[in-house]
């Protein structure tokens, strides 16, 4: 539902503490290992950085709708939400804990570039761990819900986490990928991808073209209760993944790729996916496009 | 050592394992029955092909080689980086499979990986790295990044990246600093049967907990973590 611009809170300007608090029942977040009780990276430290005492990341306990949850939120105004030891420690520790204590769901809330490089290879291997952590609570039989709408986005080895979640929720702020532009456009030139077009990155990375490919599977506005109404409405009891699953998913990848392999902007996906006027896709509100979804199967 | 002799080293009893456009596939034999070996050669650039080809053989073998040990060679430079492969939602495919590598182990497939040449960041993440356990041949190259472009992306000088590089292993290049963070089971001076089949050994009898933290305060390289984790797994809330 597209709620009046004047009563929206941005998800996208938000701290995590402040999505967390517009995220989940009033009050209902208690904080695991609060600052207070906590010390900062001293690996940041020994390279004369700044740290901070949740290391970027927020996890806790919560209730969405009086159903228990676990949350993690990781903070993007903090080194760019990357990931190192202390930072992905506290995500694999928490998505343990889901497994011993089957909360309703976990509800990551994605908002990071990836590997934190002042501690590259701690942050490496704490996404692997993290990667096997959601498939372990995924498998115990709790949906893990990735949210994505900060201005970090959900790139490099949080991009995979993201995609290994139950379900993604985006909003069309939210950008989804592997490699960021600025990484494409260093490495392979501004002709193959330009980061300074914004347009063009949100029609790759963007919650709406994400969205119409089905890999979001929830698109909501960029506003903090929309976020919440989104996670209530994806939030439901999942099988844990089975063969069967994964081997259509398997085919429906390698039809995906057969069609859209040539193709190198969102306009053209869409005008492939039957859309008629793909370009008045990036003025669409939220609604518009959801009803425009429907009839269409990428 | 080519991926030739490599092959011949760990499967000296035959193999039929092949490289088409980068990505290694096929059965071997061993002392302990049939293995599947799949991999990446020449430093790939994983891209949307790769990882499906990967992927559709991992099913492929759970569907029909129940608990068949899967052996994956690891050599890649990385993700392919370009417009039409993010387009297509590369993280998704990368994504997909290490959920098929997940979904061998939890179905009782012995999976190792083990480093031939270079295993860098996404491209290590996607595979080598959901394996049971990883390892690495001596004189290999893991990383995120090299010390050079980490300097010119964090503005710290590559001096005293280098400094600091002598005495932590959190962000140099190498494959004994993994080690020594728990990422890296050990490394080994030359492939061979043996290695593999004791390899191959423990992790049947191991279990399926990532145990990765607990051996990198153990052994010095990742101090942190495992209490960390611990305290956000167990600690009371206040609630």
């Amino acid at each position: 539902m597209n709620r009046p611009y004047a009563l929206r809170h941005s998800w996208f300007e938000a701290t995590a503490r402040e999505r967390i608090a517009g995220l989940v029942d009033a009050d209902s977040f208690r904080e695991i290992q609060p600052p207070e009780a906590a010390t900062p990276s001293p690996h940041l430290a020994l390279l004369g950085m700044p740290g901070a005492f949740d290391d970027g990341v927020i996890v806790g306990r919560a209730l969405l709708e009086n159903r228990p949850v676990l949350v993690a939120a990781q903070e993007g105004q903090f080194i760019g939400g990357a990931v190192g030891e202390i930072h992905g420690a506290k995500i694999v520790g928490l998505l343990r804990r889901a497994v011993r204590e089957r909360p309703a769901a976990v509800l990551l809330l994605v908002d990071s570039g990836g590997v934190r490089l002042h501690e590259a290879n701690a942050g490496l291997i704490a996404i692997s761990e993290i990667m096997r952590a959601v498939l372990d609570a995924r498998a115990a039989g709790v949906p893990v819900l990735a949210l994505v709408g900060g201005s970090c986005g959900a790139f490099g080895g949080m991009g995979i986490v993201t995609k290994l979640c139950s379900a993604v929720i985006m909003s069309e702020e939210g950008r989804l990928a592997l490699s960021g532009p600025e990484v494409i456009e260093t490495v392979a030139g501004v002709e193959e991808f330009d980061s300074k077009d914004r347009a063009l990155v949100w029609r790759v990375t963007g919650g709406k073209h994400r969205y119409l490919m089905g890999d979001c599977q929830t698109l909501v506005e960029d506003d903090l209760a929309s976020f919440r109404a989104g996670a209530i409405a994806t939030l439901s009891p999942e099988p844990a993944p089975s063969l069967a699953q994964l081997q259509a998913q398997q085919t429906r990848l390698e039809r995906r790729l057969a069609d859209f392999a040539s193709l190198r902007d969102g306009l053209q996906v869409w005008a492939r996916l039957g859309i008629a006027q793909p370009e008045r896709v990036p003025m669409l509100e939220r609604d518009e496009l959801v009803t425009l979804k429907q009839g269409v199967t990428a | 050592m080519n991926l030739d002799e490599i092959l011949n080293a760990l499967f000296p009893r035959g193999h039929q394992v092949s490289v088409d456009q980068q990505v290694i596939a096929g059965n071997a034999e061993t002392a302990a029955g049939p293995v599947l070996v799949l991999g990446t050669a020449d430093a790939a650039a994983i891209d949307h092909r790769i990882a499906l080809t990967l992927a559709a053989r991992v099913l492929d073998t759970i569907a029909r080689h129940p608990r068949r040990p899967i052996v994956f060679l690891v050599d890649t430079s990385g993700q392919a980086l370009s417009r039409a492969a993010e387009l297509l939602c590369l993280n998704g495919s990368f994504a997909h499979l290490a959920q098929c590598v997940d979904l061998a182990r939890r179905q009782g497939h012995p999976t190792l990986s083990l480093v031939t040449a270079n295993a860098v960041s996404g491209g290590f993440l996607s595979f080598g790295l959901m394996a049971d356990r990883a390892y690495a041949l001596s004189d290999v190259q893991v990383r995120v990044m090299d010390l050079k472009a980490m300097a010119r992306v964090t503005k710290i000088a590559h001096e005293r990246l280098l400094e600091l590089a002598a005495s932590s292993p959190i962000f140099a290049p190498g494959a004994e600093n993994y080690r020594r963070m728990g990422a890296i089971e050990a490394i080994w001076p030359a492939p061979s049967e043996a290695l593999l089949l004791q390899a191959l050994a423990d992790i049947a009898e191991a279990g399926q907990s990532d145990l990765r933290m607990e051996k990198g305060l153990q052994r010095g390289g990742r101090t942190l973590a495992a209490n960390v984790a611990q305290i956000a797994d167990t600690a009371g809330t206040g609630v």
